[in-house]
């Protein structure tokens, strides 16, 4: 088990021995499953979108499933990517990697980790009205809560870095890059994904995202 | 995947909605119509992309159809999407249309939505094929979308009938590689009057009923052509070769990429053409095997078409797989198990690199089929554990809006103990606490016939009964139970929340906006002239953003023994929020605690450590929130 110390060095740390260990090319029959969660807003469809884009460059099939309609209502929502030669079905029960874009959120949809999965999460809160009316708290202590369901996850302060590079809203980006480390295919396949999935007047700022995500361990 | 690598430039990353649209523009439809709905809504949002189309919203599911009609009979091949719950509001002339018939082909676009995830029931419409007579194709991909579409119209042209595509929410919202075309030179058929085609007065109705069952024969024999139907041999390595060898699966749409992957060991009969169902086919797939497994989602469909062959294998059906919700991979590794053994299954296809696990073999003995014997393994304490986590996390439904103007309407009605009869749209989120205020929700316009039965029932609801209804949902089927209202003597109050737009499916244009789908400036009609048309006297126009004012008014018109309609006016806060609005803030010096500013519900409102505070970032300084505190704690910062 490992804690994490005020800088988030005792993950890098685990993530850089990690990262590039699922880097071969996926075989038949072998598929990548990748589940985005967060809150309507954060930008979960332009992650996925991205992530798709990047895999479509390298070669694979993708499929790609969102959230519409009254889900989208400020509420808990989920995007999931599955990447292989050949892909069935567009939905997931269980994810080799999951991307959180808040702690809550984390916490909901660990179970859906596969053993020997990994987990990413956004250092972030974002309360929902219920913890302000009813008998129900935020649970503060996420990073403890996670150890009861895996012991791969990673914390990650992408709306801290997000807000250092000027617009909070990259954050999702930050997380697609240190994602990116783990994914089996390279930079131009995502850099690329990225010019076709950000419009114009967005793309420096996201490009600059995706890469200080993929440097998070530097 | 080769192909695709060396001809990338024609694949594209789309949604079955946007494969649909495309589609549309590749068949060369010309008239193109809907009413927003999810998970319909962006098909016609696609179409309107392309210019080579007219599109348009209609005010409802019926006129969309009835447009579509009009379209067909005038020779140009036509486009209509909705909703699963739209297809009730147009089946009366879906029905009908059966019988006439069409010019140019005419498909319909049915959208179902298993699990609501955005919907009211979750009914299944390929019931509605079966009524009517009509071929019902069902999608399992974006390219399958893309491609069925296509062929739809030339299925409608040729049999002279309109087209069902069924696609359900997983394949409307989820994104798969599409390959491009370009576009069909189609000539509009000329327009020649056919009285007895298209007027159905009884003796042609009559004529034209024979025609639809000589149709249903023809199209019997085409259901059984090698395109509508597909079998897919085993590709999986699974022990038990006989076992497998003698069972088979039938299933469609988005039903058979679960089950290609789940059960990758046992043949497939994909149906592409769900109505008729293809009885041959059906034969001689089923030919010397002992099991035959239906999946499909919701209703057993497919399973009582089967059934009705009275094969000589056993069938598996919804026994094992349940008739509400969506399937997943998970519902089918449950099915196998129960069919062939306790093992918790996990598929080739969900086994991936980062979590290989061990992969026990068959049992290979099949499950009783007629108890569907199972049982489970046990939980453990670490499953326990985690359960009592997940159970303990504090929930996070979708909301109002901070800024929402829904919300002080609800906040008084519950003050004023009001019983709400509520209608589809963002306000029906104003059932969840702490706003807990809808009474009733039913169906698109329900609410205001609702609330005049509840008071001819029972005197008592008289001063007390109000429906709520959007601006969309006005103009969609408001309208005519407004006069039912007026006709009838009712002396209850009808309020609608104009926010000036529909808001739930993304912001869409409708009659009351002064914008076509198109884009082109139009009529801007104001649901109070109804109203006023209707013979309604008490008429008011309030901007819900005033509370107090609001408040008077809602109070005074419920205390009427007549016919109310108040009109609470305020653009959706997310299409314009105004600028430089103060936003509130609390002084914890004034603040009493109270918790009542709480009970408004707004997401900026927080209670962190026990102290009130308002978040400046979610704040939109609608300022609603500075008349509900009565020790007068809340004030707003330039």
């Amino acid at each position: 088990m490992i804690k994490n110390d005020n800088n988030n060095n005792n993950y890098k740390i685990n993530y850089q021995s990690i990262a590039g260990s699922s880097s071969s090319s996926l075989k038949n029959g072998e598929t990548l499953s990748v589940l985005f969660t967060g809150v309507g807003g954060q930008g979960i469809i332009l992650a996925t979108t991205v992530l798709a884009n990047a895999a479509i460059n390298a070669g694979y099939d993708v499929k790609v499933s969102e959230v519409h309609g009254m889900a989208q209502r400020g509420g808990s929502v989920e995007g999931s990517v599955r990447i292989g030669k050949k892909v069935f079905s567009p939905t997931i029960n269980s994810a080799d990697f999951i991307v959180a874009l808040e702690k809550l959120e984390a916490l909901r949809y660990a179970r859906k980790l596969k053993e020997g999965g990994f987990m990413l999460v956004s250092d972030y809160s974002i309360y929902p009205s219920t913890v302000f009316s009813g008998d129900v708290s935020y649970p503060e202590n996420a990073e403890e809560m996670l150890f009861k369901f895996t012991e791969n996850f990673f914390f990650i302060n992408a709306v801290e870095k997000a807000k250092n590079l000027g617009n909070t809203r990259v954050s999702n980006t930050i997380m697609v890059g240190a994602l990116s480390l783990m994914m089996p295919f390279g930079q131009d396949c995502w850099l690329d994904a990225i010019k076709d999935s950000v419009p114009g007047k967005a793309l420096q700022i996201n490009i600059e995202a995706f890469k200080s995500g993929r440097d998070f361990l530097k | 995947m080769a192909d695709k690598l060396e001809n990338k430039k024609n694949f594209m990353l789309l949604t079955g909605n946007e494969a649909i649209a495309r589609a549309a523009y590749e068949a060369g439809v010309s008239v193109a119509t809907a009413y927003p709905g999810t998970p319909s809504t962006e098909i016609l949002e696609n179409i309107s992309k392309y210019k080579s189309i007219y599109c348009q919203w209609s005010v409802n599911e019926k006129v969309a159809l009835e447009v579509a009609s009009g379209a067909s009979i005038a020779g140009s091949r036509t486009l209509v999407a909705m909703k699963h719950v739209g297809l009730n509001v147009a089946a009366d002339p879906f029905m009908t249309l059966s019988y006439t018939g069409v010019t140019g082909g005419l498909v319909i676009i049915n959208a179902d939505d298993p699990f609501m995830h955005s919907s009211q029931n979750e009914q299944d419409n390929r019931f509605y094929a079966k009524f009517a007579k009509v071929p019902l194709l069902e999608p399992s991909d974006s390219q399958e979308a893309l491609d069925m579409v296509k062929d739809a119209f030339d299925i409608s042209e040729r049999f002279d009938t309109p087209v069902l595509v069924r696609t359900t929410t997983r394949i409307s919202h989820s994104r798969s590689l599409v390959n491009i075309n370009p576009v069909t030179e189609v000539t509009p058929v000329k327009y020649v009057k056919n009285a007895q085609k298209f007027v159905m007065i009884p003796a042609y109705g009559r004529q034209r009923h024979h025609f639809v069952l000589e149709r249903w024969e023809k199209l019997q024999k085409l259901s059984e052509l090698d395109i509508y139907h597909r079998v897919h041999e085993p590709e999986g390595s699974r022990k038990n070769k006989t076992l497998f060898k003698h069972t088979g699966i039938i299933t469609s749409g988005v039903s058979f990429q679960y089950a290609r992957e789940v059960f990758d060991n046992i043949a497939i009969l994909k149906l592409n053409m769900t109505n008729p169902v293809c009885k041959g086919a059906i034969a001689s797939f089923t030919e010397g095997k002992k099991l035959i497994i239906v999946i499909e989602e919701l209703e057993p469909f497919l399973e009582e078409h089967i059934r009705l062959l009275n094969l000589k294998a056993d069938i598996a059906g919804k026994e094992f797989f349940p008739a509400y919700g969506e399937l997943g991979t998970r519902a089918l590794e449950e099915a196998y198990s129960r069919l062939f053994g306790r093992e918790v299954y996990t598929s080739n296809a969900e086994r991936g690199k980062a979590g290989q696990r061990l992969h026990s073999s068959d049992t290979g003995s099949a499950a009783d089929l007629k108890t569907g014997n199972f049982s489970d393994d046990g939980i453990n304490d670490k499953s326990c554990e985690i359960s009592s986590i997940i159970n303990e996390l504090p929930p996070r439904p979708p909301v109002l809006c901070a800024g929402c103007p829904h919300r002080s309407v609800f906040y008084i009605l519950k003050k004023l103990k009001a019983v709400v009869m509520g209608d589809i749209g963002c306000y029906t989120l104003s059932v969840l606490p702490p706003l807990n205020s809808l009474d009733s929700c039913l169906c698109m316009g329900a609410g205001i016939g609702q609330a005049l039965g509840m008071e001819k029932a029972n005197p008592e609801f008289k001063n007390r009964v109000v429906s709520v209804i959007g601006d969309s949902t006005f103009f969609h089927s408001g309208i005519t139970a407004t006069i039912d209202n007026a006709y009838n003597n009712g002396t209850n109050l009808i309020i609608v929340l104009d926010n000036a737009t529909t808001a739930m499916t993304g912001h869409q244009d409708h009659p009351g906006t002064g914008k076509t789908l198109g884009g082109d400036s139009t009529i801007c009609l104001k649901p109070e002239d109804f109203a006023e048309a209707a013979g309604i006297k008490n008429i008011q126009v309030v901007d819900p953003y005033k509370l107090r004012k609001l408040e008077a008014v809602i109070k005074q018109e419920l205390a009427r023994d007549e016919m109310s309609f108040i009109v609470c006016r305020r653009i959706c806060v997310l299409i314009e929020k105004e600028k430089e609005l103060p936003v509130a803030y609390i002084d914890q010096h004034n603040c009493r605690e109270c918790g009542q500013c709480l009970k408004f519900g707004c997401p900026a409102i927080e209670l962190k450590d026990g102290k009130y505070s308002i978040n400046s970032i979610l704040c939109t300084g609608c300022g609603v929130c500075v008349d509900i505190c009565k020790f007068k704690a809340i004030g707003t910062v330039k």
